[in-house]
């Protein structure tokens, strides 16, 4: 019996150990670039901002208390009060989940629409192919954050407005990419395998076709991550997304401008968490890129024995 | 006499690209008998693999099937709809390729890829195709299959994932397997292991084998009857025997002469001068005249009827006319 459970822990172990050591190296490579470590640093910042920003922030993000307003940077407000008296560092902790959830909301929507119709138009080709691109093409003639601001002036602004504009303006991209992963994927001999085998053309784009098309994917969520914290922010600093009072950080940036020279903090701060998140975002992107192109990989991997 | 299985009647197929229309084969005719190995021969280019992909209904745009029957069990293949044809491949007719590094989706672990035909095709539960799918890639001869399901196509060599090609075509018992060059890319002796497999398994399984290479050893050791093909056409067919020791066709003659063999060293190979011709333009008449040593006025003008010239063994040439 302690034979039997040796044999199949020792199995276990030859099993897992590649996969293991693969995690590893990837991390190990990730670790070794000094700016994608701090992108990490400061995406991971983010993230437990967002989940408990809630709980750790000092006041109420919203009450407004006059008699305080206007406040500097003191132990009290970390970052000052803005023009109601509302403590600005309980205000971007809260901001962070808007961020976040625009992020998520967006990705989830877009990415599987981009998705499917990019491995599809890759496919089948023909009028389909040229169908999708074309709509694909109109979608990208326009800079997305107009096309954006055009959706939500017509939507009515709002940050749920916002976040169906972004991803109308999003899927485009996802298509584009994965339409060119797939037309080289589609050359490959188990594609023709599989069709020999009788499989139907979904079963083929969705076991053999997409599944071999999203590496690239990967990096590009993270890299659009930060691309989407900063449409949402640029739209409500606009005022066609998140509305007074919610914390939002492009609407704080708004709010606070026109006392850009009376109570710089109220401002700054907000900016200066957008710049950090968005910079965060690309460069652990960048990261990952590397870290997965097997080409860079190869000279870091020799490098570290 | 053993059943026809398979009866190809005047296949024609064309592929039309920007530079012309590319007659890639020109009325084709043979037909494969129930548990026969059916031997396909000929330069490259010369529409062998078109062929297999013409039974199939899987020929790649812009190529077409322009005319012809493929009757299979009484019924014509290409009568019928793409959902009728998808639950054939893969059941009734399989194929394997030439290349098993690219041929298995790098994603899945070889199990589950043997097993998918089973749980598309025969409706088997996962569990049970795996199940399934062990014993035939044992049967295949894979060391360790227990294992070996278990991994993923880059964690085998070139010759295992062959085999588990092999499984996964024969998981469903097909009447016919399509073996489009099955050894061409692997080593001499990974090469006799592969031959000597479908042998083996063509007997268990009562499978009948269209084998299509460029490799007159590999056919004389496996097939039953053989047809040699020529720039779209089959230009003699009989049994194997009549092929190698009483060959009519030219062509024929000449491809056997360019086999290098133990017993000629020293001595000159002898080449076909020439190439295969392109299809755009094909030579009028028969297409082999502009190569042929014995053509005659009659050869580049009228096409040369196949003919019989002993039991099965059809040539199509003007000398036997």
């Amino acid at each position: 019996m302690i034979d039997f459970f040796e044999t199949r822990y020792g199995l276990l172990k030859r099993r897992t150990k590649p996969m293991i050591k693969e995690f590893g190296l990837t991390l190990y490579v990730i670790r070794k670039s000094p700016l994608a470590v701090a992108g990490g640093i400061v995406v991971f910042i983010f993230l437990f901002m967002a989940v408990f920003g809630k709980y750790i922030a000092p006041y109420d993000p919203i009450e407004t208390d006059i008699a305080n307003r206007f406040q500097p940077p003191s132990l009290q407000h970390l970052c000052g009060t803005d023009k109601l008296g509302r403590d600005v560092f309980s205000r971007l902790l809260h901001g962070a989940r808007y961020s976040l959830k625009v992020g998520i909301v967006v990705l989830t929507i877009a990415t599987p629409v981009g998705v499917f119709l990019g491995g599809v138009a890759g496919l089948l080709g023909g009028w389909f192919d040229e169908l999708i691109m074309r709509i694909t093409d109109v979608f990208l003639a326009f800079p997305y954050l107009l096309l954006a601001m055009a959706f939500c002036a017509a939507l009515g602004p709002s940050l749920d407005n916002a976040m169906v504009a972004i991803s109308i303006v999003w899927w485009p991209l996802y298509t584009r990419l994965i339409r060119g992963q797939a037309l080289s994927v589609r050359e490959n001999a188990y594609i023709e395998a599989a069709r020999s085998m009788g499989e139907g053309r979904l079963t083929i784009i969705t076991r053999h076709l997409l599944p071999n098309c999203l590496s690239p994917v990967l990096v590009t969520f993270t890299l659009d991550m930060g691309a989407i914290v900063l449409a949402t922010a640029a739209l409500s600093f606009l005022g066609f997304g998140a509305q007074p009072p919610l914390p939002e950080w492009g609407r704080m940036i708004s709010d606070g401008r026109i006392y850009m020279f009376q109570a710089w903090w109220v401002p700054t701060f907000p900016g200066l968490a957008i710049a950090s998140t968005v910079l965060g975002f690309n460069l652990l992107g960048d990261g990952i890129r590397d870290a997965l192109d097997p080409k860079l990989r190869r000279v870091i991997e020799v490098e570290a024995k | 006499m053993r059943e026809d299985l398979l009866v190809i009647r005047d296949l024609e197929t064309q592929f039309f690209t920007y530079g012309g229309v590319v007659e890639a084969l020109d009325g084709v005719n043979f037909t494969i008998k129930k548990g026969e190995v059916f031997g396909l021969v000929g330069e490259s280019g010369c529409g062998k693999s078109v062929t297999a992909l013409s039974i199939l209904r899987l020929v790649p745009p812009p190529g077409k099937v322009i005319s012809g029957d493929v009757i299979m069990d009484g019924e014509n293949l290409m009568e019928k709809s793409e959902k009728e044809m998808q639950s054939i491949r893969g059941s009734k007719i399989s194929i394997i390729f030439q290349d098993p590094t690219s041929s298995l989706n790098p994603l899945f672990k070889i199990g589950y890829q043997v097993a998918e035909p089973l749980v598309y095709h025969e409706k088997f539960k996962m569990k049970d195709a795996l199940r399934e799918a062990l014993k035939v890639l044992r049967d295949t001869g894979i060391s360790d299959p227990e294992e070996k399901i278990k991994n993923y196509p880059h964690e085998l060599s070139g010759g295992m994932r062959q085999r588990a090609m092999i499984a996964m075509a024969l998981a469903c018992r097909p009447d016919l397997l399509i073996a489009d060059e099955p050894t061409t890319n692997l080593d001499v002796t990974v090469e006799r292991q592969i031959i000597n497999l479908m042998r083996i398994l063509q007997k268990e399984y009562g499978t009948s084998i269209l084998l299509i290479t460029h490799n007159l050893g590999v056919v004389a050791e496996m097939a039953d009857r053989v047809g040699i093909m020529y720039a779209g056409n089959i230009v003699e067919l009989s049994d194997v025997r009549t092929i190698f020791h009483d060959p009519k066709h030219p062509y024929t003659k000449k491809l056997q002469r360019a086999i290098p063999s133990a017993t000629s060293v020293g001595k000159e190979l002898e080449e076909i001068p020439g190439a295969v011709p392109r299809l755009i333009n094909p030579p009028t008449g028969c297409r082999f005249h502009p190569r042929c040593d014995n053509a005659t006025s009659m050869c580049s003008k009228v096409k040369p009827k196949e003919v019989q010239v002993g039991t099965d063994h059809m040539v199509a040439c003007h000398l036997y006319g």
